[in-house]
């Protein structure tokens, strides 16, 4: 019942940005369905295979910006085989023959090659921002177009993207007349690149605000850069050795002191440590710190450096930082936010650098704490007990103990009772991600009372079908569901078939789900492509009495309206 | 001694899995004091789970992450001088596929113009670089792969310098 003129209700939903709650509106009546969809300008589609280009452009033909996302998250950590899928090559075809005046596109984890870098250049007159994240299959070539082609280029965002750097001079291709970038990033490019291309596009682009600089860039080239671009507000920093005495040193400090606009700082890709303190006059306006590429940087430097950063909002940095370090932190920045303390030694050494005490000290510290990810060594239940007593409004807890299987330090339990607490305590939790020796109890607490959790990643963790069962039946806000190396098997998997249609997927690698137990599923959920993905057997299991109990290597499934994808390599059998 | 020798005597009878010259080691005292064990041994001893770091995917860290914090052990970047500049740069080695990509980067770089088949014929600058013995050699002469693994720095240096 309307009894407003469309008009107006339009431009009441045009207040409305969230995607959420876009989604909710449409739901409210017919009349409102269709006048969101002709005024949605912003899609965001988590799933590239959920639905496909024709059905998203006959649904809202005035897309202008679209965030489309490819593989599972596994495929982070070398879960997911390259050649598995996300190609987005179907997806920019289909937009340009639709004649759809996009604007913006962002890709998550999906396959961009430079063919389709090189069409999606030139079918979009207005085309302006191109943000790629953990992306691969292209080459500085297909940067090249888009720098040539996209007259009015606002963003180019290339973040921890595997790209093929040609060493070419795509940099060059920026014709003189472009004058709009306001983020060039660049810092995932392992090549040379052409400074004075870069110097002259820089001094050309008044409204550069972000710039994040490769580890070729040396330090008298930032100087120079710098110097070009006072109003920066977000710099990474490319290579950053020199000697500190030396001209062009001086040149970046004083360059570095009318960057008063600076908030948000990365990089150190190669640092000289005694050069941090170039940086030090700058400190006090930073919100943003990325020190978690700087290896070289040893914790007696990186704690100078954040002495000075009280007004810091987000950090993330390595763990030899110590926990003396992380108490640091915790008495100077008053107003964080988001915290991440990565590892510095992947191979696993014995060296002790961040253990419970530094969560305990930061979650103490930092009131407004409500994002972690933290690597450790150890932990112990009542150190998260703790936390969660100091932090109640965490929305994102990733803690990650190094060793899988590792039980509290102190009193050898299990750590059921630490993550208990968390969920218990954390009503607004969204993501959880747990570690260390966890049994079905742990997944008692979070069916539970995690009831807002949409994303939960389970590894070596559980004893039995029941602590899959509990998040299963407890999370009703569950959306992705990812487990490796957990004894859950076809039980779980198929109580609740219905369940699947409310969540966007389901991950399971080394489990105990069985090829028959996925048919089944297949069979009951048409609505759900089941995906074996088997990389080891090129033969394709076959079922036929005992060997369909044969246990699955990794299964992903995941709702859509489409039906059974049709790029699916040979090792991917589709259900 | 005697009582040392006494121990000896027992723990050589006792059934145990283990490699010989293992510490044995009882209230707090190495009895083989004077067999010291193997290094690898040693090691081997601190039972470090072997599953640690075999574990696909674990710890989770993303693999662009894992490529850039590894970089540092086994960096192919060199520092490259040239004479009468005022800064030096640092290329990574292994971008390049053979000595004529490295010449063209050095183009770009400094603007000098190198041959590598001939380095030492009329051109200005002669290519030079450190190899792991610490001697300065003259580039070019090895294959490429080789001059890969030996070089640890470059310097270009121009021919009217070193006259006479």
């Amino acid at each position: 019942m309307n009894y407003f003129p469309d008009e107006v209700i339009e431009h009441v939903f045009d207040f409305v940005t969230s995607h959420k709650d876009r989604n909710a509106i449409s739901l409210v009546c017919k009349s409102w369905y269709k006048i969101e969809r002709f005024s949605r300008q912003k899609v965001f589609i988590g799933n590239c295979y959920a639905i496909n280009p024709e059905r998203l452009l006959r649904r809202f033909p005035c897309l202008k910006s679209l965030t489309l996302k490819g593989k599972p998250h596994f495929a982070d950590f070398n879960l997911v085989p390259h050649e598995w899928g996300g190609f987005v090559l179907p997806w920019i075809e289909a937009l340009a023959r639709s004649r759809v005046g996009l604007e913006e596109l962002r890709l998550k984890r999906m396959v961009v090659t430079d063919e389709s870098l090189e069409l999606l250049s030139r079918s979009f007159v207005n085309f302006k921002s191109l943000v790629l994240v953990s992306c691969e299959g292209f080459t500085t070539d297909g940067l090249a177009s888009i720098a040539a082609n996209c007259r009015h280029l606002r963003d180019l965002d290339l973040q921890e993207n595997e790209i093929d750097d040609h060493r070419g001079q795509w940099l060059s291709c920026f014709p003189d007349t472009c004058t709009t970038l306001v983020t060039l990033n660049f810092a995932c490019l392992e090549g040379e690149t052409n400074l004075v291309a870069l110097e002259r596009l820089v001094a050309r682009s008044p409204n550069l605000k972000s710039l994040k600089l490769n580890r070729a860039v040396p330090l008298d080239a930032l100087a120079r850069l710098m110097a070009c671009a006072p109003q920066i507000v977000d710099l990474g920093v490319g290579s950053y050795e020199n000697d500190p005495d030396s001209e062009s040193y001086m040149k970046l400090k004083a360059a570095i002191k009318k960057c008063t606009s600076l908030r948000s700082l990365s990089g150190f890709l190669e640092a000289a440590p005694h050069c941090l303190s170039a940086f030090h006059p700058i400190c006090h306006n930073l919100t943003s710190l990325n020190l978690s590429y700087a290896a070289e940087i040893h914790g007696s430097h990186l704690i100078k450096l954040i002495q000075h950063c009280k007004k810091l909002q987000r950090l993330w940095i390595l763990d030899s930082i110590g926990d003396k370090g992380l108490e640091v932190v915790a008495s100077t920045c008053k107003e964080l936010q988001e915290l991440r303390v990565f590892p510095s030694d992947l191979l696993g050494g014995g060296n002790t650098a961040v253990t419970e005490e530094g969560l305990v000290a930061i979650s103490a510290g930092c009131p407004k704490l409500h994002s972690i990810l933290y690597f450790c060594q150890q932990m112990t239940n009542a150190a998260l007990v703790t936390v969660a007593k100091n932090c109640p409004n965490f929305i994102r807890f990733r803690l990650c103990i190094l060793e899988p299987n590792k039980p509290d330090h102190v009193t050898s339990q299990p750590l059921d009772e630490g993550f208990g607490a968390i969920v218990k305590a954390c009503k607004s939790l969204r993501r959880l991600s747990h570690s260390g020796l966890l049994t079905d109890q742990v997944f008692l607490y979070i069916g539970m009372y995690a009831n807002q959790l949409e994303m939960l990643s389970i590894a070596f963790a559980g004893d039995t079908d029941k602590g899959m069962l509990y998040v299963l039946n407890g999370c009703k806000k569950m959306k992705k569901l990812e487990i490796r190396d957990s004894p859950f098997g076809d039980t779980a998997l198929l109580a609740d078939v219905s369940k699947y249609e409310t969540m966007r997927s389901l991950w399971m690698s080394s489990c105990e789900v069985t090829l028959s137990g996925c048919k089944r599923l297949a069979q009951k959920a048409p609505w759900l492509n089941v995906e074996i993905i088997n990389e080891n057997d090129n033969n394709r299991m076959e079922e036929n009495g005992h060997e369909g109990r044969q246990k699955v290597d990794k299964m992903y499934l995941y709702r859509t309206v489409v039906g059974t994808r049709m790029d699916a390599p040979p090792f991917v059998w589709i259900l | 001694m005697a009582n040392e020798s006494d121990n000896l005597g027992l723990e050589i009878t006792e059934l145990r899995l283990g490699l010989p010259g293992d510490i044995i080691v009882v209230s707090g005292q190495s009895i083989l004091g004077k067999k010291r064990a193997s290094p690898e041994v040693e090691s081997n001893m601190k039972c470090e789970p072997a599953t640690k770091s075999q574990v696909v995917g674990w710890p989770p860290v993303c693999s662009y992450r894992r490529k850039n914090s590894l970089e540092q052990t086994k960096s192919s970047y060199v520092k490259v001088s040239v004479d009468g500049a005022a800064f030096l740069r640092k290329i990574d080695l292994e971008m390049y596929k053979c000595y004529q990509d490295l010449a063209s980067a050095l183009q770009i770089l400094f603007g000098c113009s190198i041959n590598f088949d001939d380095t030492l014929k009329e051109s200005e600058c002669v290519p030079i670089y450190e190899d792991k013995d610490g001697d300065w050699m003259l580039a070019g002469d090895v294959p490429w792969e080789m001059f890969l693994g030996s070089c640890k720095r470059l310097r270009i240096m121009k021919r009217s310098c070193n006259r006479g």
